[in-house]
């Protein structure tokens, strides 16, 4: 007789293929949305019909035209030019913000269910005590310390959104681990980090991925939000949130088409996210 | 001890636990700050070494790190939270100066969030058909609408468009002071309300699905009746939930706010003190945001235990 087998599940990078298509047509709308903001973010430099950093300020505010179709912001630059350009930074920011915390709160979650008792005890209190500042203020915070800049901000969310990730993951990593063939795999003597990372990590996937999706739109309306307060992307420097901080005077004098440009790209992109984020968590709630 | 009085207790000193912790991160992380706090206070001048040697005995900058934060707590549990490097005043009274028009403008928005957003939430939850499809879009609209886009639209329509409301600024008096901060609480409430809404629809729907509402509609009880003791008593305990996390946030989020309308709040003064790296008055009012956040979650969580006493007995309701 062979040695015993045990049927492990495992599910593996189609699984994200696999996923996106049973969200459904809202899901794929959202995920084809996303797809187009991904591209923008890859080539829209390339694709700005105008210099996103040249302007002319007899084209102050002046309204969408042949050329033109979104107009010119207070600094008379081409405002679709700009919002094409600042895909750059304002979808990279909150990719990195949702690596970090997902990364850190992955191995909290995983690392806190394996090995529970104390450690489990106290990371979670400290977790808990993380929630009782809100992202913004870390995100202030931050910037206060190291400066104004991208960097700090995305450092301090991440830190801010790891306690909602590893509360999150650890339930559903606590679960696995009290299935059968955890125990199975622990009786032939697999090492706990083997385990952990090619079968408890792998099977919590799905549930990992709709996360990510939802924090994206988090991160990229606190980011956002950083830069309107000037403590983000520096001016002149494209980027959605900068540009409404810049055309907020425009709005108050009447003219809210460069500053709406900007936000109605954030709210866009926002929305894509978090449905099919709802898609991703229904669909792993389902199937538990 | 009672159940409900050691349920208390506990939230308490997880409360004091928790201000401790936050208070050590924001003293801690800023005095590893790069930077040398003479150089700031001297303007960048060189001074005296007698002088820098007085500066930083006033400063307590020559004591060890633990000596000074406790200095700073001490002093800060008194109200005393040193003083501003660019304003030479007192933290706490620069903070009392403008912590009213925060405090005026989220409770304005915690208002029309309470009002509005369990309001529509019930509508759409109690009345199927077109006035729930119209409550889950309007939501789902609403949700989607970081502060900065609100504040971006209602300025454009209702301040430039129509005229009804001004801009900028705050009022005088308290009917202006309400007339002026209209526009900057809808900002700041549009998304809460939405989420707010979301979840007390779904949780009422829930609860009329529920057996002993099945139930009590079989055994004939009227409908009022009905609602009122079988579904909201049941639905109450998440809209609670929803209702006070987003409240919460808002504290926070009053920043974008402030910036957007032009209001001179703590949110504002936090990120003007974060630009000048006025470092007294960051962490003063991080102390004081961290710990109005904390109580309202204590508020809840006590609001909890009244609404459904089962919760002191186990934990926490999520």
């Amino acid at each position: 007789m062979s040695t015993a087998t045990i049927a492990v599940p495992t599910r593996r990078a189609s699984a994200v293929w696999s996923a996106l298509r049973e969200t459904g047509p809202i899901g794929l709308a959202s995920a084809a949305v996303i797809v187009v903001a991904l591209l923008v973010t890859i080539f829209g430099p390339l694709i700005a019909p105008a210099d996103p950093y040249l302007g002319q300020l007899s084209n102050s505010y002046v309204g969408p035209g042949p050329g033109a179709p979104l107009g010119y912001d207070g600094a008379g630059r081409d405002v679709l030019s700009r919002v094409l350009a600042g895909a750059r930074t304002s979808m990279l920011g909150p990719f990195f913000v949702v690596i970090l915390c997902l990364a850190a709160g992955t191995l909290l979650a995983v690392w806190t269910s394996w090995v529970r008792g104390t450690v489990d005890a106290v990371v979670s209190s400290v977790l808990d005590i993380l929630f009782a500042f809100p992202g913004i203020l870390l995100a202030i915070l931050a910037t206060a310390i190291f400066g104004k800049g991208l960097t700090a901000a995305t450092f301090a969310l991440a830190i801010a959104y790891t306690p909602y990730v590893a509360r999150t993951l650890r339930g559903a990593a606590l679960r696995e681990r009290s299935l059968l063939y955890i125990s199975a795999l622990e009786v032939q003597g697999a090492s706990a980090w083997a385990i952990c990372f090619r079968h408890v990590i792998p099977n919590i996937v799905p549930l990992i991925l709709a996360q990510a999706t939802t924090l994206f739109g988090y991160a990229m309306v606190d980011l956002a939000a950083i830069s309107f307060l000037s403590l983000g992307v520096q001016p002149p420097f494209p980027d959605w949130g900068v540009m409404i901080s810049e055309n907020l005077s425009g709005a108050v004098q009447g003219f809210p088409l460069a500053a709406l440009s900007a936000g109605l790209c954030i709210v866009v992109v926002v929305i894509s996210f978090s449905l099919l984020g709802q898609r991703l968590h229904e669909n792993y709630e389902a199937r538990r | 001890m009672s159940v409900q009085l050691r349920f208390f207790a506990r939230r308490l000193l997880m409360l004091a636990a928790t201000l401790l912790v936050a208070s050590f991160v924001i003293f801690g992380s800023l005095y590893l700050a790069p930077g040398n706090p003479i150089a700031v206070l001297s303007g960048g001048r060189s001074l005296p070494p007698d002088a820098i040697k007085l500066l930083e005995h006033r400063y307590h900058l020559d004591e060890p790190f633990l000596t000074q934060y406790w200095i700073w707590l001490s002093n800060a549990s008194h109200g005393d939270l040193g003083i501003s490097i660019t304003l030479r005043e007192d933290v706490s009274l620069l903070i009392a100066q403008r912590a009213g028009s925060t405090a005026g403008l989220v409770l304005y928005a915690a208002i029309l969030i309470m009002i509005f957003g369990v309001g529509l939430g019930l509508l759409g939850g109690l009345k199927p058909g077109w006035i729930d499809t119209s409550v889950i879009v309007t939501s789902a609209i609403s949700a989607a609408l970081p502060a900065f886009v609100a504040a971006i639209v209602l300025i454009a329509v209702f301040s430039v468009g129509l005229g009804w409301f001004p801009s900028l600024g705050s009022g005088q008096g308290l009917l202006d002071a309400v007339y002026h901060d209209t526009l900057p609480a809808i900002a700041l409430a549009a998304s809460s309300l939405a989420i707010v809404a979301r979840v007390t629809r779904a949780s009422v729907r829930e609860e009329f699905g529920r057996e002993h509402v099945q139930t009590a509609i079989s055994r004939g009880i009227p409908y009022p009746a009905l609602v009122r003791r079988h579904v909201l008593r049941n639905a109450a305990i998440p809209i609670t939930t929803i209702t006070g996390v987003t409240i919460a946030s808002l504290i926070a989020s009053a920043a974008v706010v402030e910036r957007a309308f032009g209001l001179n709040g703590l949110g504002a003064y936090l990120v003007s003190a974060a630009n000048s790296k006025d470092f007294a008055v960051v962490q003063g009012i991080s102390l004081v945001l961290v710990l109005v956040f904390v109580i309202v979650n204590l508020v809840v969580d006590v609001l909890y235990s009244l609404i459904d006493p089962r919760i002191s007995l186990g934990s926490r309701a999520q």
